[in-house]
């Protein structure tokens, strides 16, 4: 495609679903996805650099637009944060997590807007033959937070509780304590430790994948002919109306998923 | 669907941007937002002190006004009565004084129809004597008589 060859469907495909991957070291490994990865990063030092510029200037007094804008989303976060979060003071940690979690999921999922075509014809034109935009079409991203957010929830498991009552935990809930039911309550234990990062990181994953696939089968429809090209169009148009409330509210979802797995683990059973 | 090292990148990415936010993002905003709350609260507080204060003072002039309406009426009821008492006395002044000039000019008259009789009889015993001496010219010695003079005098 973007050397000009005359692509078949799957090609055509299979090429926007190739990763820019850099071999590192030996193994399937030690790679790369070098896309997701400087997608991500571009998109978070944007999201997280405009509000930190905002709120570098952030007065007291009556805030400008842009204070207002960021204020709203600080609000939304603080609010939903409050309604999960009652464990603690939730500005130390939860809170600012939570909003970081939003702005960059919601930016890293707001790439599939861009025109998949246009895109790789540019990047191409760098030199960039292979780039894929959604980080978080990437299993590896999704994977990372969701394996992070477990990480977070199993450290303040221990912190609040001691490590002891996490232990005690996990063969004592939540069916109780009798040593009878001790492998019951561990392997309820173990599969909800198990099922929280899968569920977590695959539902993002899925959907902007799943995005990301309609948009290539109709961009490839587009490409078969007028009928093609103007119901490919309809529907593309469509579904990327309908695709702005699915990458708000998956960076909504998984927000508000961290901050109840983060929750959780400060409950004591 | 291949896991690989880009896990972990992307981990590293996230716990930055989360440090990043903890500490630079958040903490600034939210000490805004609070000092804005606060503000507000102080203000609200302050506008719900000065309606009541505002009502305090109302009722404290009202009372003022109050007494002050009183007082007054109590003045001009005492400089009424004040000005009825002086108007009074100057009458009963007024009147002694007639009463007092009319008794001394009545003395006076008194006096002067004394000295008025007196005078008149003085001149009506000379004009006696005289006639008696005109006709008695003679025969009388005014001073071998002067003593019948005198008590005719006097009788007159």
């Amino acid at each position: 495609m973007a050397a000009g060859a005359e692509l078949n469907p799957t090609e055509y495909i299979n090429h926007h679903l190739t990763f820019l991957a850099k071999p590192v070291g030996d193994g399937s490994f030690w790679t790369v996805h070098v896309d997701s990865v400087a997608t991500a990063v571009i998109l978070g030092v944007l999201g997280m650099g405009f509000l930190w510029w905002v709120v570098r200037g952030a007065t007291s007094g009556v805030p400008n637009r842009r204070q207002a804008f960021v204020e709203l989303a600080f609000d939304f976060i603080d609010e939903q944060v409050k309604g999960i979060f009652h464990h603690g003071d939730r500005n130390r940690f939860v809170a600012p997590a939570a909003l970081t979690v939003f702005v960059w999921v919601l930016l890293m999922n707001a790439m599939d807007f861009l025109p998949v075509d246009i895109m790789a014809r540019m990047l191409g034109a760098l030199g960039l033959h292979e780039f894929r935009m959604v980080p978080t079409a990437d299993v590896n991203t999704t994977f990372a937070l969701a394996l992070s957010v477990w990480l977070l929830m199993i450290y303040f498991s221990i912190a609040v509780k001691g490590l002891g009552g996490w232990i005690h935990e996990l063969f004592c809930a939540p069916f109780g304590s009798n040593p009878l039911l001790w492998p019951a309550n561990l392997l309820f234990n173990f599969i909800e430790y198990v099922s929280k990062p899968l569920s977590h990181s695959l539902r993002l994953f899925g959907n902007m994948y799943a995005g990301e696939i309609i948009f290539l089968l109709l961009w490839v429809w587009a490409a078969t002919g007028l009928a093609g090209t103007v119901f490919g169009t309809v529907l593309g148009v469509g579904w990327a109306i309908f695709h702005i409330l699915i990458v708000v509210l998956q960076a909504f979802i998984f927000m508000m998923l961290t901050v109840v797995y983060i929750a959780l683990a400060h409950e004591h059973h | 669907m291949n896991i690989n090292l880009t896990l972990f990148a992307q981990a590293a990415t996230f716990a930055l941007f989360i440090w990043f936010t903890v500490k630079f993002v958040w903490p600034p905003l939210l000490r805004a937002i609070e000092a804005r709350q606060k503000t507000v609260a102080d203000g609200l507080a302050a506008a719900e002190q000065g309606k009541r204060s505002l009502e305090t003072s109302t009722r404290q002039a009202d009372e003022a006004i109050k007494t002050a309406r009183e007082r007054s009426t109590d003045i001009v009821g005492q400089a009424e009565k004040r000005a009825a008492q002086m108007i009074e006395e100057a009458k009963n002044a007024a009147k002694d004084e007639g009463a007092r000039e009319k008794a001394a000019a009545r003395a006076e008259i008194e006096q002067e129809v004394q000295r008025a009789r007196e005078l008149l009889r003085e001149q009506v015993a000379a004009l006696a004597v005289a006639g008696a001496e005109k006709i008695l010219r003679r025969e009388i010695d005014a001073r071998a008589h002067a003593e019948l003079l005198e008590g005719i005098k006097r009788q007159l």
